[in-house]
């Protein structure tokens, strides 16, 4: 009989998950001590990180282009935002993981068109995605208990009878969540569900043949995909934005994330990280510079639509020169220093260069 | 009876001319797709980009209506060449994924570039065509159609009739259609595949200038265009991505099945439905007729 693999682990990612931790647990409450910092940076970073994973999982690993991210985590913040306040028994881990299965029976019923095709045309089907979810929750009054002014805020946290209001126990709450998501993404991307994922994006008739169930990966993908991003939109509403508006999660964000998610590097987990943490900051930088070195002299929708410019003319550019985004490069960079040898292993993706 | 009758017909003919506006998006898609199988994702932004040009030149440098419109079309065609150049060449062996992501890359830049040189206010658009209903035909025949569609829907039977005319019966269609059937095989045999390119990119600039006079005329010139543009997909996909009469038709089912839907099924989920309706008609096409009406049955080679 086959013995049940929970964790399957290396001495080097002990390592790797060992320094992240410390960095985050220790170093950065102790150094880091602006608020701004946990609530404008840090905490969204972890959210759409994240969402990316979701994204990632869906696009990245089982090769399927959807687009409807922030439909699927309007659902789990809303879901979550129901839950404290009609079923507050739940307690707020709990409300999490029903938000996000919530978002995940979304993304089943959504994920469903991709049986029978691919590419654009299902961009589109999940594009309704997007679109009816939030309808939905705009028109139906029960969703945001019949709450007239559109912004509701979001119930505060409370873990086992404590409190987590200030930026810096959000920030913990956070991490703990995308912690273990992360770790679990990381050992489902490993493990045969993985394996299964690669198959059917690197060439689905063939993963077919071999006995890989189609129906069962692709819905299994989206269903895991969409308990990502509504787990993270619940702790994106609930953390970051502190209020629910069906708005919030438009189409715009959907795209964010889809450039978090290609940029980042299809296929990575870590690239999710990458990703997010560049999509979020580069702005913040560009209005650094537009503050400090033109002092203003710019206006800030000019600068808003140079950052725009800049994210499409990324994405062309990676397109054309590594379709792995970011994490690949990092890798390069990694195995150059290492060896001098440039690495012959490359990832095939469904988005790499023909053969 | 008669006047609920009357009312069904109002709305039926009012969704058909507004799915007209879908369908000159959409027919930038298509062009674009039957010569390079390529999914442009960047029409909406091009139609944003165009028309906010045009009507720059109009307001800011007081070019006169003519010339600001050759003016824009000819800013379309270099966008075209770019495009051409710096897109799809080096993108020439990718997959159809990848092209795909790199146009939605390409529609992030055009937004950009037309918010940071023309601002992001909403511009009026005036074409001196009223957005009202047309006196004659609420006379006699007592149905409110505004002048704005029909002229919409009489741009869109003439572009598609010229269209259709350059694929069939000149050559340079048929050096399309090969290009679009085998892009290896057309070069081989001596179709010079930039020109071809560069040709259906710059037509698609001009078509998209085209619907985004119309829409502009409508719902003023501004970003939400983008995501009016949107919609073009479920047209295509209904009515096929490599049809032209496809995407005519496609845009005259969404435009009638969104507005009839609103008005007699959405009061009872308190409207606004014609946002996600299409899309999920589109679903239904997907489930039964993949391929759309018209398009080509899709085959996959393994």
């Amino acid at each position: 009989m086959m013995k049940p693999v929970f964790m399957t682990y290396t001495k080097k990612d002990l390592i790797n998950l060992a320094v992240c931790m410390v960095l985050s647990v220790l170093v950065i409450p102790t150094f880091i001590t602006t608020e701004y910092w946990y609530t404008s940076i840090l905490i969204p970073w972890l959210c759409l990180a994240l969402a990316t994973i979701g994204q990632q999982i869906v696009m990245g690993y089982t090769g399927q282009l959807a687009l409807g991210a922030a439909g699927f985590m309007a659902a789990g913040a809303f879901a979550m935002f129901n839950l404290i306040l009609r079923v507050p028994d739940l307690g707020f881990v709990g409300s999490l993981i029903v938000s996000g299965l919530i978002a995940a029976a979304f993304g089943i019923l959504f994920g469903l068109p991709s049986l029978k095709v691919r590419g654009i045309y299902l961009m589109v089907a999940t594009l309704a995605s997007q679109f009816f979810i939030i309808w939905m929750i705009d028109k139906f009054g029960w969703f945001k208990n019949y709450d007239s002014s559109g912004i509701i805020t979001a119930q505060d946290i409370v873990i086992l009878g404590k409190p987590f209001t200030t930026p810096l126990a959000m920030y913990f709450v956070c991490l703990a969540v995308t912690t273990v998501l992360t770790l679990l993404a990381m050992n489902m991307a490993r493990g045969s569900t993985g394996r299964n994922w690669m198959a059917v994006r690197d060439m689905d008739i063939a993963a077919e043949s071999m006995g890989v169930s189609l129906l069962r990966t692709k819905v299994q993908a989206f269903a895991i995909s969409a308990f990502y991003c509504g787990v993270a939109g619940a702790l994106f509403a609930f953390c970051y934005l502190k209020s629910l508006e069906p708005v919030a999660f438009d189409i715009k964000l959907s795209f964010k994330i889809l450039f978090m998610c290609i940029l980042g590097g299809l296929g990575t987990i870590n690239g999710a990280f990458i990703g997010a943490a560049f999509i979020l900051l580069f702005p913040v930088l560009l209005n650094a510079i537009g503050n400090n070195v033109f002092h203003g002299a710019i206006d800030a929708t000019i600068i808003s639509s140079i950052e725009q410019v800049i994210f499409g003319g990324l994405m062309i550019i990676f397109m054309i020169y590594e379709p792995l985004g970011m994490a690949k490069l990092w890798e390069n960079i990694k195995q150059k220093w290492k060896t001098k040898i440039p690495s012959s292993t490359n990832l095939k993706s469904s988005l790499g260069k023909k053969t | 009876m008669v006047e609920e009758l009357l009312f069904f017909m109002e709305v039926l003919v009012g969704g058909l001319l507004a799915g007209t506006m879908y369908s000159l998006v959409a027919l930038g898609f298509v062009l674009i797709f039957k010569a390079s199988a390529t999914f442009n994702f960047s029409q909406g932004a091009m139609v944003f980009f165009s028309v906010l040009a045009f009507v720059g030149f109009m307001q800011d440098f007081n070019i006169p209506f003519v010339l600001a419109f050759i003016l824009a079309a000819l800013l379309m065609v270099v966008v075209g060449l770019c495009t051409e150049r710096f897109v799809l060449r080096p993108l020439m062996n990718a997959s159809e994924d990848t092209v795909l992501m790199a146009t939605i890359g390409l529609g992030y830049v055009l937004e950009g570039l037309a918010q940071a040189a023309w601002g992001v206010e909403v511009r009026r658009l005036d074409l001196g065509i009223g957005d009202f209903p047309v006196p004659w035909i609420a006379d006699n025949l007592k149905l409110f159609i505004s002048a704005l569609d029909i002229t919409a829907g009489l741009v869109a039977a003439i572009m598609i009739i010229g269209l259709f005319l350059l694929f069939k019966y000149t050559k340079i269609g048929l050096g399309l259609r090969a290009v679009a059937d085998d892009a290896g095989a057309a070069s081989s045999i001596g179709i010079p595949l930039k020109h071809i390119m560069l040709l259906v990119w710059s037509a698609a600039g001009v078509v998209a200038l085209v619907a985004g006079c119309m829409w502009g005329a409508r719902a003023g010139v501004q970003f939400a265009l983008v995501d009016l543009a949107l919609k073009a997909l479920p047209v295509l996909i209904i009515g096929g991505f490599s049809s032209i009469p496809g995407a005519i038709i496609g845009g005259l089912i969404i435009g009638a099945v969104e507005k009839v839907l609103e008005v007699y099924i959405g009061p009872f989920f308190g409207g606004a439905i014609e946002g996600w309706a299409p899309y999920v008609l589109a679903i239904f096409f997907l489930l039964y007729r993949p391929e759309g009406l018209f398009g080509e049955k899709i085959i996959r080679r393994v």
